[in-house]
């Protein structure tokens, strides 16, 4: 019993050496638009491996990611951005409980800080809307996502509105980005292996029988929910740490359906599909992008992406990677 | 604070807001009843229906009253290619499935508008006999506005008394009351949905040209918002039920209106954020809606 236990934790930490001394060979030989990719990539895949845990394993079909990701971003930029432009920037200095006004925080508490309060607001929309079902909760997510860009737009004083903060520290870097992927999927992994996850699925599968067998369905359902928000906020705030400016509109519906693409494509309810998806999806999107640029037709990629979406759910909607499951 | 005069104005804003998601909620509702679907593509009818009618009203120069009837077929055709190409090959597995492909469609739908016709906003000029302005003691109102307002009750009204009397409106009902034993009892599935489908896009698309002709302006992105916030309509009357997402469509257009108008101008940012609180709101304290009958849950 306890070798069974240890082998897979071995293979992780093989995989994460392996992991980065391919990543250090990487990011010697790339060029740094090579390097932005692979760290979109990480990003991405950190966004659509949280996903998964609601919406392939659980099976809540939440359109509300890109919203977690939001606050994680704008929570560890205001937390980390520097003392010397907030006066022109006109944001505020950090009050006494968080350091006082003349510290600035660190990246790795302002992150995971983010990713906290990413899952703090999971935990209080959630409690309501995932007492409903299904397509319920994809439209309540979806509103949720409408309020949250709306306060960022609103809420000057901490965001300075549609303007958008800029000049954020650069932080992240391309072992930042995997090292948190890492531990993402290490997370979901375990979870998605044990008593939680096998109630998740259960719930996915029939929240009835599930019910009945003694699964308090709530319980798993908000579970699986905050644990998304917390690594969404982190890719949130590893995001804003890299593109070092975040506008509200960056955060908006796009961006959510970015994920689901990724998700869907890559196979819902799967280990390696949301990651498969995400690399797959975006080095589709930068072959296309000289194109799009070249022929002036904005909007392209995204038929692309909707494109493939519908293939996916037609012909094989298990995803890349997924298994055909036999028809109930 | 306010004049009377001001409060009557804005109601009929509100009223008017309400007319054009009732119409969407229509076809909404009954497609949900059926299929279970929140149907974001209706949204994507929108923007086809504003668009067409541009085109071929103000570009071709075909009249008005016949691009109107021209755009009722459209809608009606673009609902059966969705239902023939897409929905039909998913019915049966996973709801979720069909959510997903019909989000896929919305976009594919608004990104070829965005290629085509190019991103910017476009000015939706009506006719002048459409833009004529009445002044009385209290409102002021356009033609525009009585044609909306009146358009809408007969195509409620229609669709009201299709639904009750005509048969394929019965068997409608009977499918989304219970769609297998629909089925065993003879009545054809596919055609009833199918008809569901054709009436709610003809219906979506004459309202892209409602909402082009009330506020002048179309862009290739104006069906998201508005197609999720006919979904709230309906969520807020009751799913499935006809009256109830009448009632909610024009509960959340006055819901929309009255906030922005009677509050200081800080808040009309908010206005989006408003109406998806209400539909979070009214999600937690009854999730029926308010004219909607509690699902129950079968084993």
């Amino acid at each position: 019993m306890s070798n069974k236990r240890i082998i897979p934790e071995m293979w992780f930490v093989v995989g994460g050496l392996v992991l980065f001394i391919v990543l250090y060979v990487l990011n010697q030989n790339l060029n740094r638009y090579l390097i932005h990719i692979v760290i979109l990539m990480g990003i991405y895949s950190i966004a659509t491996v949280s996903l998964n845990l609601t919406n392939g394993y659980t099976g809540l079909f939440s359109l509300g990611h890109a919203a977690f990701m939001a606050i994680g971003a704008y929570t560890s930029t205001l937390l980390t951005f520097p003392l010397a432009l907030r006066e022109s920037y006109e944001l505020p200095l950090l009050p006494a409980i968080f350091g006082g006004p003349e510290r600035v925080w660190p990246f790795l508490p302002a992150l995971i800080s983010g990713g906290i309060l990413a899952a703090v607001a999971a935990l209080i929309i959630g409690a309501p809307v995932l007492r409903l079902r299904g397509h319920y909760l994809s439209v309540a997510s979806l509103g949720f996502m409408v309020i949250v860009t709306t306060f960022a737009k609103t809420l000057r004083d901490l965001t300075r509105g549609s303007m958008g903060i800029n000049a954020i520290p650069l932080y992240t870097n391309i072992y930042w980005t995997y090292l948190w992927l890492f531990i993402t999927v290490y997370v979901v992994w375990r979870i998605v292996h044990s008593r939680f996850g096998r109630a998740m699925m259960a719930i996915r599968d029939d929240e009835t029988a599930a019910q009945v067998l003694g699964v308090y369905p709530m319980k798993y359902k908000l579970m699986s929910f905050v644990i998304g928000a917390f690594f969404a906020g982190v890719a949130g705030g590893l995001y804003a740490h890299f593109t070092k400016a975040i506008r509200p509109y960056e955060f908006s519906f796009v961006l959510t359906f970015q994920i689901v693409v990724m998700l869907v494509v890559g196979g819902v309810g799967t280990m390696s599909g949301p990651i498969v998806g995400a690399f797959s999806l975006l080095m589709l999107r930068y072959a296309l992008k000289p194109l799009e640029e070249h022929l002036k037709l904005y909007g392209f990629i995204e038929l692309v992406y909707a494109a493939l979406l519908i293939i996916i759910m037609l012909w094989k909607p298990e995803g890349i990677m997924g298994k055909r499951q036999l028809k109930r | 604070m306010f004049s009377t005069g001001y409060f009557l104005q804005q109601t009929l804003n509100g009223v008017i807001l309400g007319c054009i998601y009732a119409l969407l909620a229509l076809g909404m509702t009954v497609v949900y009843g059926i299929l279970r679907l929140i149907n974001f593509a209706h949204g994507a009818l929108i923007t086809l229906g504003a668009f067409f009618v541009y085109f071929i009203s103000f570009r071709l120069g075909v009249p008005l009253i016949g691009s109107i009837f021209l755009v009722l077929g459209f809608g009606a055709l673009m609902g059966l290619v969705l239902d023939v190409v897409a929905y039909r090959k998913l019915r049966g597995g996973p709801e979720v499935a069909l959510l997903i492909t019909s989000l896929g469609f919305y976009i594919f739908i608004e990104n070829f508008m965005k290629m085509i016709v190019s991103p910017q906003p476009y000015a939706f000029k009506t006719p002048t006999y459409l833009n004529a302005l009445f002044r009385t003691q209290f409102i002021t109102y356009r033609t525009i506005d009585i044609f909306i307002i009146i358009s809408s009750i007969i195509i409620m009204f229609a669709f009201h008394l299709f639904v009750k009397r005509s048969k394929i409106g019965i068997a409608m009902r009977a499918t989304a009351e219970n769609l297998e034993v629909a089925n065993m009892m003879g009545i054809e599935i596919n055609k009833v949905i199918t008809v569901a489908f054709i009436l709610g896009s003809a219906i979506a698309a004459f309202t892209g040209f409602l909402w082009g002709a009330k506020y002048g302006q179309i862009s290739y992105d104006m069906g998201f918002l508005t197609g999720v916030k006919a979904f709230v309509a309906v969520v807020v009357g009751g799913v499935g039920s006809i009256p109830g997402a009448m009632l909610g469509g024009f509960l959340l257009g006055l819901a929309e209106i009255l906030p922005l108008a009677l509050l200081p101008t800080s808040f009309a940012e908010y206005r989006d954020g408003i109406v998806f609180a209400i539909l979070i709101f009214i999600l937690i304290i009854r999730p029926s809606g308010i004219m909607g009958v509690k699902e129950e849950v079968r084993v």
